[in-house]
């Protein structure tokens, strides 16, 4: 007897904690969050030694939370990313949904290539969009090249697209199961 | 004690009252579609409140009577048999009469709160997560007026609104003017209403649509003719770009924040059509779907803490410096 009623209540336990999947933070954090994450940095000192990079990893954490990134899939085409980047499939611009990276494809890379701009063509957000949607839009840009894990990224669009949702395109064969946050298979 | 329970029936008779007349009242009928349904909805309270109270009499009495002796429980053909077959008939024949009739009454209002005039004000109401994007259509594409959140209509003249969503299903509701009707992604519905005395109605988005649906409502507006068209034709002229320096400031930074991403605001470059057009953002009632009055305290408010205020819209907090709010809410409180 004792022995149901404690698989029962565990059954209740695991059954309230599926209730609350995740936290879905509305008030972005302090204001002047913004140079938290340094990007690559050349350093003054003499003799070798490539760029440094200073990463709290904090933001990194949006690209596992389903709002963060189906936010960051609105905001790609409220703010009209689709216009030059096509979906992620790249139209007069670089493709985002390949493996070919040029400015790096971490989290940070990709928020800062939204907020500084980069060469030929990709604009300057910093100021025009909040900091916590440039971290929303690179999360989502993160799972239109694979990166993200299958039951983070959404399974379906709003919209006609000509693929399905990033949740459920294959993971490209060159990512390892570790980069897109799954645990590695034994 | 004896308090408390005189409250418990004096709050929900006070509720049932004020629902009578009202800013957002179904039975306060300002229009003849509306009128109508308010109609239906006496008849059909007042017929079922007769049948209840009829049978309400019949199980009282049934309750107090004794019933007569029967010296043969078992006989056949005793008149009190008779009598109930008569009294069951009379019931069933009547239920079925009062169904038809009823039936009848609800076709034909339906038939002619539905039916359909020529209307020259034609609005198109798109739904969003949380808020009413109002177009008004023209032949002309410089008659166009967008709005948000506010339904300016002529009285006495027949309107016509067109419903779209965006995002989720949501419904379109002003009790005083017109029944329901919902707003669903992908497909067109139309509305069409008339409404007779000049005054402000609230309307209120009557389909659960999300955390901030409570949130989502907005005000007609019904005036006479001429100031109608006077009002439309304020809106169809851009905004006036400020004369002051304070305000001059204030645009500026509207122009450089994240307000220029989403908002609209014909006369300057803004002209992102994500949010709410706030060309003549001033010249409305409410801001936020009806959420807040319209003051310059309540502007600075909903661009400082939109998150605090109603949780989950899709307006960000934009990171402004202390001395820039103050220029920005002067711009916009400017915006006539």
């Amino acid at each position: 007897m004792k022995k149901i009623s404690l698989v029962i209540s565990i059954a209740f336990a695991v059954l309230l904690s599926a209730c609350s999947r995740e936290d879905r933070p509305l008030r972005s954090e302090p204001v002047l969050s913004e140079n938290k994450e340094s990007i690559a940095l050349a350093s003054n000192a003499p003799g070798p030694g490539g760029p440094v990079e200073y990463k709290t990893g904090t933001r990194s954490q949006y690209e596992k939370v389903a709002f963060q990134v189906s936010q960051g899939k609105k905001l790609f085409s409220w703010y009209n990313c689709s216009g030059c980047h096509a979906n992620g499939g790249g139209g007069s611009v670089p493709a985002l949904m390949d493996d070919v990276w040029i400015y790096g494809s971490s989290i940070e890379n990709i928020a800062a290539s939204i907020r500084e701009g980069r060469p030929n063509g990709m604009p300057t957000f910093r100021g025009k969009i909040p900091e916590d949607q440039i971290w929303q839009i690179a999360a989502y840009v993160r799972a239109l090249g694979g990166f993200v894990s299958s039951d983070v990224a959404s399974s379906r669009h709003d919209e006609m697209y000509a693929h399905p949702g990033e949740g459920r395109l294959p993971a490209p064969p060159n990512r390892t199961s570790s980069q897109i946050g799954l645990a590695e298979p034994k | 004690m004896r308090s408390r329970a005189n409250l418990w029936i004096v709050v929900p008779a006070l509720l049932a009252l004020a629902a009578c007349t009202g800013q957002q009242s179904a039975l306060d009928p300002q229009g003849p579609q509306a009128h109508r349904l308010a109609d239906l909805i006496w008849i059909f309270t007042a017929i079922g409140a007769v049948i209840w109270l009829a049978v309400m009499a019949v199980l009282l009495s049934a309750l107090i009577r004794r019933a007569p002796e029967r010296p043969d429980p078992l006989a056949l053909g005793i008149p009190t048999e008779r009598r109930s077959v008569v009294a069951v008939a009379l019931a069933a024949t009547a239920t079925l009469l009062i169904v038809i009739a009823l039936t009848a009454v609800s076709y034909l209002s339906q038939r002619r709160v539905y039916a359909k005039e020529t209307s020259s004000v034609v609005i198109k109401i798109t739904g969003h997560q949380w808020w009413w994007d109002v177009n008004y259509e023209s032949d002309h594409p410089d008659q166009i007026v967008r709005s948000a959140n506010e339904l300016y209509i002529p009285a006495g003249e027949p309107i016509t609104v067109k419903l779209a969503a965006s995002d989720v299903i949501h419904s379109f509701w002003i009790p005083n003017l017109m029944g329901k009707q919902d707003l669903i992604p992908g497909q067109d519905n139309e509305l069409q209403f008339t409404a007779d005395r000049t005054g402000i109605y609230r309307g209120q988005c009557a389909e659960f649509c999300g955390w901030q649906h409570a949130h989502m409502g907005m005000f007609a507006v019904v005036l006479p003719k001429d100031q109608f068209s006077a009002w439309r034709t304020a809106q169809v002229a851009p905004a006036a770009p400020p004369a002051d320096p304070i305000r001059q400031r204030g645009s500026e930074i509207f122009q450089s924040k994240a307000c220029v991403m989403c908002h609209t605001i014909r006369g300057s470059s803004a002209a992102s059509r994500v949010g709410p057009d706030l060309t003549h953002f001033a010249s409305r009632k409410s801001i936020a779907s009806a959420t807040l009055p319209m003051s310059r305290g309540n502007i600075a408010a909903w661009i400082l803490d939109p998150q605090g205020i109603k949780p989950g819209t899709n307006m960000p907090i934009v990171p402004l410096a202390s001395d820039e709010i103050d220029p920005l809410a002067s711009y916009l409180e400017g915006l006539r």
